[in-house]
Order: structure tokens, then sequence, then C-alpha cells
């Protein structure tokens, strides 16, 4: 899986860090999400989906 | 003679007698009719209402739908306040949105909010040690559902509690309604004086809290300080109201669902205590005169055409008892998994405070339950006071025994 984030439409609302937080960090000034792996083990897959699906901004996209 | 059916109903509809938690019948049958209906609000503009949960998602994410309540077509269905909008860049759109925004998401990171909840935890033990050391019966609003989040909202803003008494009666009145245009406006001048009083406090001594963390971009000149004082009321009324109809609310769900309250009473589990409060978002909507919009283009979706200019309203309550998205919509089940619930909203407006709001309901519910276990209703449902008429919905009294 490869995952990419993108950092101006991200609103901070802190699902993905919530869902899988050894995929996704937030910064700590503004809450604007940091990916801190781009290809994480299987264990995350799931819950990078679900993070995916329920990004308000449709921040997060993940390639199988 | 015109006939029902060239008049577009009326919104926002009305509950069915006896079922507090569930939407307007009227508004599911429109849910089952079609995805998308012409509706009446009060000033006698005719908005879309959408009905359900797909079309409400990619409407909310849609970048040509506008949160701009300046826009004429903006579906607010009362008379326009001269003093400007009482909430700030929730009514705007990006660019400026999300640089406001930004200002203060910070505060709420997932890291920031978990770090709250040991100081979360003691206020709401405090509150129940309280409870239970005094008379009974208790109205469980006064008592522990209002001071929760007015107590967690006012030490993250800066605000001094001892003034709640105020800053309450006068978030009432504005999110009132049937409230008259006059007497919002009223409420929201007070709330903004008293806010930019403290503004001026924060700028001549700040401190280690957020409006301080506003007065120094007001000296930076990235933010005026009238704007710093609206995000105040903003943060303010939103932090208090919202949670504690979910605390007063979800508990009279929980009591009229007994064995769901047993799950919860009696199992340690935090999974299970997190998707209890998914679910009670989901299963309540106390956010229930729906998402409104505006159109900026003609948009295509489910057979029919939003022209630019147009209002859009998504009834997000019954967005969250779609049968599409949840299977039996309408039972209570704190076991099933319910997070992509649209109680927040979904687009870049959604809940900024959400991350707080989830950690407050979660000590709440794994708290009171379990150290209340013998907690009921001391009146009857029939007699409990509803807030049909407010824009946040819920109980202005919940009396409770144990």
């Amino acid at each position: 899986m490869k995952i990419s984030v993108d950092r101006d439409r991200c609103c901070a609302a802190g699902t993905c860090v919530t869902l899988a937080p050894d995929v996704f960090d937030q910064g700590d000034d503004d809450g604007i999400v940091v990916l801190l792996r781009e290809n994480p083990g299987d264990e995350w897959h799931d819950a990078v989906r679900t993070a995916e699906q329920v990004c308000p901004a449709s921040a997060i996209r993940s390639l199988a | 003679m015109t006939s029902i059916a060239d008049t577009p109903p009326a919104f926002p509809m009305t509950r069915a007698q006896g079922c507090p938690f569930d939407p307007p019948p009227a508004a599911r049958a429109l849910q089952d009719e079609t995805p998308l209906a012409r509706v009446r609000l009060a000033d006698g503009s005719t908005p879309w209402l959408v009905t359900r949960y797909a079309e409400q998602r990619a409407l909310l994410a849609d970048p040509r739908i506008s949160s701009d309540a300046g826009n004429p077509g903006y579906p607010s269905g009362v008379q326009r306040m001269r003093s400007g909008s009482p909430i700030s860049f929730i009514l705007m759109d990006d660019p400026e949105h999300a640089r406001l925004r930004r200002m203060i998401t910070g505060a709420f990171t997932i890291k920031r909010v978990a770090a709250m909840r040991p100081t979360v935890q003691r206020i709401v033990d405090d509150l129940i040690d309280t409870m239970l050391a005094g008379p009974k019966p208790v109205d469980l609003v006064d008592a522990f559902a209002l001071p929760v989040p007015s107590l967690v909202i006012c030490a993250l803003l800066g605000v001094p509690y001892a003034d709640h008494e105020f800053f309450q009666a006068n978030s009432t009145v504005m999110i009132r309604r049937d409230a008259e245009p006059e007497e919002r406006a009223a409420g929201h001048r007070a709330l903004i004086g008293y806010l930019d009083n403290l503004m001026g406090e924060k700028l001549a001594r700040p401190a280690d809290d957020l409006l301080s963390g506003l007065a120094q971009r007001v000296t930076a000149g990235e933010l005026t300080r009238s704007d710093a004082a609206q995000m105040g009321v903003l943060l303010l009324l939103a932090g208090h109201e919202t949670t504690a109809n979910m605390i007063a609310l979800g508990t009279l769900a929980l009591l009229e669902h007994p064995d769901q309250l047993a799950l919860l009473r009696d199992k340690d589990d935090p999974a299970l205590v997190a998707s209890s409060v998914e679910e009670l978002l989901r299963y309540l909507n106390i956010t229930h005169n729906g998402r409104r919009r505006v159109a900026l283009a003609d948009i295509e979706i489910a057979g029919e055409t939003i022209r630019a200019g147009e209002g859009v309203i998504m009834a997000n309550d019954i967005g969250n008892r779609d049968v599409t998205q949840f299977a039996d919509p309408d039972r209570l089940d704190l076991t099933r998994d319910a997070r992509h619930h649209v109680a927040f909203g979904f687009g870049v407006h959604q809940c900024l405070g959400q991350p707080l709001a989830r950690m407050e309901l979660q000590v709440v519910y794994s708290t009171l339950y379990r150290r209340m276990p013998t907690l009921r209703l001391a009146a009857d449902l029939a007699d409990i006071p509803f807030k049909h008429d407010g824009s946040v919905y819920g109980v202005y009294e919940l009396p409770v025994t144990w």
C-alpha cells in the first residue's frame, strides 16, 4: 500500500490519527496531517482505508 | 386553489409524539420518496432538502457548494442580523475559512485532547461526588450535563467559569429556533462584548490558554480583535451547548434502552465506549436543523439540477438513519460501527472540536452509569421538556434519582 496526503485540503479533524496512529500524525501548531509512513505494513491497511473513507476533506489517498 | 402537492412542505418538520429520539416522520417519508425535495422555510424561500446519506456527503464535500451566509440564496430561513454573522468562519468559504480555522485547530489535536483527559475525568468524578452527596432527585442537566463541557471549554479558552450563568443564558437565546431576530442579536452582542473584554485582558496579561493564543495573533496583525472575539464566542457556544445536550439526551436514550445501558455499565471496554459515542451521535442527531449551504454553480445530482444561487439543506438527522448506510437504522446498537456518520457534518467544515467532544463523551459514558448504577428517571418520559425549538436538540431538564 502507498499513501499520499494533501495538506492543503486537510481540515485537521484528526480522525486518521485516531484510526491509525502509527501512520498519521498532526502538526502541533495547526493540527494538519503529517504522514509518518508512506508504505505501512499489512496490519494498518484496513485502518488506513477507513481513515480514507471518513476523512471529511478527502485528503487521504491510498493505492493498494 | 393550491393543492398540497404544489406547496413544498414546511421545514424544519415536527417529530412524532412519543418518539423523541426519532427524526420527524414527514422527513423520513420524503427520504423514502426522493433524494432531493423542495421545502419551505419560515421566510417563504424554497431551498432543496437533501434527504439521503450519499448525496449529503457528496454535496458537503463539493467545492461548488458554499457556506457563505452572505450569499442571497443561503437558506437561513430567518431575517438576517444586522450585527453580522454570529458564528464567524463557519459561515465562510476557503481560503479565508481555512486560514482562520487553522489558527485554532492546533488546540484540538488528538494529542492535546488526550492530554486533557485526566482533567476531564477529575471534573466528571467531582460532579458525580457532589450529586451522590446531595439531595435527590436532581436535574442532571443542571448538576452534570452542562457543567462538564462548560468547565472544560472555560479551562481550554481561559474563560472564568464564574461567568457561566451569564454566557449560558445568552447562548441559549442565540440557539433558540423561535427567538426573535432582535432577541438573538442582543444575546450575540452581549457575548461579543464579553469576549472582547476578555480579549483585552489576554492582550495585557497573556496566559497559557486558547484566547491568549488568539490575542497573540491580534498583536501579530494576523487577526482583528473583533474576529478574535467572534471566534471566542463560537468556541464557547459550540464547546458547551452541543456536548451538554449529548450528555443529557444520551443518558435519557440509554435509560430508555436498558439493555444497551447494561452493556456500557457492566463491561470495562474502551472500544465499546468509543463505539457507543459514535452510535449515540448517529442515533440522536442533536444538530437537527440540517447543514445549510448555497450552490455556486449548477450541480447535477440524483437526476435533479441544483441551480447556481439555490439554497441546499443537508438533513443529517435522516442521513444518519439512511437504511442504505446503516442496517436497521432506527435501532440503537452500541456495538455497531457507526464511525462514518455525518453527525459532525462532512467536508472541510466538519466540526473542529470533534476530538474534544468524543473524549468528553467517552469519559462521561464510561463513568456516570458505573458510578451511579441505579440511575433512573424521576419523571415520566412524557413530562420531559424536549428542545423542539432549539437549533441544537436535547432536553431542558432531566430529573433523575438513584
